[in-house]
């Protein structure tokens, strides 16, 4: 096994210059604690608490129904917890109307109000507050300049496509400057394209502008793209706070692994440690013990645990690969997809590994074909051993 | 489906069209026939619709029924949207199927029952017929189309509109000025003009809720024909068919106006 110096490693290939989260000293800037909401018999938010700071671009992601978008409108007024406290800047917001707090919405639907203008629209918040004329004009100019819609100003809603919306109800949602900016599957109208630069636009907006962000989807690569940190949630309860490069290659459990990215997951028996660290674990299926280097010192022998590894970080080979984890099976399915090809390979026992593969080549010497046996390998240090 | 018309399709187009406005068509000839007797054709003039001018009965009742109509549409308008609203906002609360019923009873009411039962009312509690018992009347049976109109617009309203109004800094009053009224407003407008042409040209519950001096213009012409049908008759009611028609035209406009711009937007 190859020593490899730890000391400058970082897990994922993420921002690393912004982490008030690790800082014991940062004051959030929102602090749900214990917060709670129940609707007639149901629990769509169960005592979640969680602290989100100053300049964070923070992601709410888990499926439809898990309470994420519960979560966010209770920030924004529209739903009262039914336990637990919410505090903005230290302040508790309980029974602060919407209109009165300093928290924004973008809306999934956009709500552009279809009998005003887009100016009228951007303008909107601003009349609310009672400002002079001229300030309105000067701030809804600056606004539709940041989203590249000046041109459109007079148009009505329906007269703008998809994204150019979006992009409105962007400028109207910060014309007010808010402390937060809520951000309901921001992008899920538009196409995949679209989608993509206006991640990029989005973050670069976050930053320039140096408002907390707090974006709800079922998206995980949007979150993954434009997260400082995502909350994993599922069926009302937070599974995992943490940057997008943990969540990906350190999941908490099953469903975090499985929800984020694709994950080949394997039932095992811990066996026993090593004195370098590698944890032994007995797979049924596998060539061999499997070793996972895995930080957990919490395991004992004979504990029931699964071992998950990312397709991409797995090899496939005619020969069997040097180190001890290895999988025999027959190549079921080959998948090209242009920048990846994607190997369905069938183990003895019926059950279906993926392993994907960078084509940094345009062309390859004697290609594996399907119905080839071949041998699945990967190092201790891809895998995660997941106890819960 | 959206085939071409077949004979059959056109023999019965115009049987059905010829059903219903053949009558109406008669009627409107008649207006500008030159002689008095109503089944004899005189040739052509106008000179009933200048006799309508000096009929002051008839012109009287022709304001009385303007005005109830106007007076009619303005509360209808407000009480049915406000119904309209309740109904589709306040959730399920206890008996809101029952009060949903209750709303469109009086859609399928025989018009003799609401009638007579308002004369009860009116007579018990010794209110003098006249204009206002007419309105009021009108504004008991003419309620529930304007709840159904703007109901229809409510249940398509988007309400992350109202939500977005609040998020911006807009109170729930500011909300509904500035922004749920106006998406709405073609709704109301057409519930409006519905309640307007409803009771314009209502007969049957006007004759029981009218009293001396608020004789409406469908009532006078109903009287007069007992009497006689004149050609002068037949001039008011060409005037009245084309209020009607226009109200209901500029209804449907409106409501198809505002459709399409929800599907646009």
């Amino acid at each position: 096994m190859p020593v490899v110096d730890k000391s400058s490693r970082a897990i994922g290939a993420v921002r690393q210059s912004f982490a008030p989260w690790n800082d014991p000293s940062a004051r959030p800037l929102i602090r749900f604690e214990g917060v709670t909401k129940r609707f007639s018999d149901a629990v769509a938010v169960d005592s979640v608490t969680l602290d989100v700071y100053e300049n964070e671009f923070f992601c709410l992601l888990g499926p439809s129904g898990c309470g994420k978008s519960t979560l966010m409108r209770m920030l924004a007024g529209f739903e009262e917890p039914s336990g637990g406290r919410i505090l903005l800047g230290g302040e508790d917001l309980a029974g602060v109307p919407p209109y009165e707090r300093p928290v924004n919405m973008m809306f999934q639907s956009y709500a552009l109000f279809p009998h005003m203008s887009v100016e009228k629209n951007v303008a909107f918040g601003l009349k609310q507050e009672g400002l002079p004329k001229d300030v309105i004009a000067a701030r809804v100019a600056e606004m539709l300049k940041l989203v590249q819609m000046e041109r459109f100003a007079a148009r009505k809603p329906h007269q703008l496509s998809g994204g150019q919306r979006q992009r409105v109800a962007l400028a109207r949602a910060l014309a007010k400057k808010p402390k937060v900016l809520l951000l309901d599957e921001p992008l899920g109208a538009l196409d995949k394209k679209l989608r993509e630069e206006t991640q990029f636009e989005l973050m670069d907006i976050q930053i320039e502008l140096g408002t907390t962000f707090i974006m709800v989807t079922h998206d995980q690569e949007e979150a993954m793209t434009m997260a400082d940190r995502i909350a994993v949630m599922d069926a009302g309860r937070l599974v995992q706070v943490a940057t997008p490069g943990e969540i990906y290659e350190q999941p908490r459990n099953r469903f975090v692994a499985d929800f984020v990215g694709d994950v080949n997951i394997v039932d095992g028996t811990v066996t026993g440690r090593e004195p370098s660290g590698l944890w032994r674990i007995a797979a049924p299926g596998a060539a061999g013990p499997l070793a996972v280097d895995d930080p957990d010192e919490s395991l004992d022998p004979g504990q029931a645990v699964a071992v998950a590894v990312r397709p991409e970080k797995m090899t496939v080979s005619r020969e069997r690969p040097e180190g001890e984890n290895a999988f025999e099976g027959e190549v079921w399915d080959i998948g090209y997809l242009g920048d990846w090809t994607v190997y369905r390979i069938r183990l003895d026992d019926g059950r279906i590994l993926r392993v994907t593969r960078a084509n940094t080549t345009r062309f390859v010497e004697r290609p594996i074909d399907l119905e080839e046996r071949v041998f699945i390998g990967f190092l201790p240090d891809a895998a995660v051993i997941l106890s819960s | 489906m959206r085939g071409r018309l077949s004979p059959f399709n056109v023999v019965s187009l115009t049987l059905g069209f010829a059903f219903l406005y053949i009558p109406i068509l008669i009627l409107i000839l008649y207006s500008f026939n030159a002689s008095r007797l109503v089944s004899v054709w005189g040739g052509f003039s106008t000179q009933w619709y200048f006799a309508l001018l000096e009929n002051e009965p008839l012109l009287d009742a022709a304001w009385v029924t303007v005005r109830v109509a106007f007076v009619t549409a303005i509360l209808a308008t407000v009480l049915g949207t406000m119904a309209a609203i309740s109904l589709t906002r306040y959730g399920r609360f206890r008996g809101r199927a029952l009060f949903t019923g209750m709303v469109y009873a009086p859609m399928v009411m025989p018009e003799v029952i609401t009638g007579l039962s308002l004369l009860l009312l009116f007579v018990s509690i010794d209110l003098d017929r006249g204009f206002w018992t007419v309105t009021l009347a009108h504004v008991t049976f003419t309620m529930c189309f304007v709840t159904v109109v703007v109901q229809a617009r409510l249940v398509a309203f988007d309400r992350s509109l109202e939500e977005a109004a609040m998020d911006l800094g807009a109170t729930p009053w500011r909300t509904f000025v500035s922004v749920t009224l106006p998406v709405i407003a073609p709704a109301v407008l057409a519930g409006f003009l519905l309640a307007f042409t409803l009771s314009l040209d209502d007969l049957v519950i006007a004759s029981f809720a009218s009293g001396p001096g608020a004789t409406t213009l469908p009532m006078r012409i109903y009287s007069s024909v007992r009497l006689g049908v004149t050609p002068e008759i037949n001039a008011a009611s060409t005037i009245l068919i084309l209020l009607v028609t226009t109200g209901v035209i500029v209804a449907a406009l409106v409501t198809k106006r505002s459709v399409m711009m929800r599907q646009a937007g």
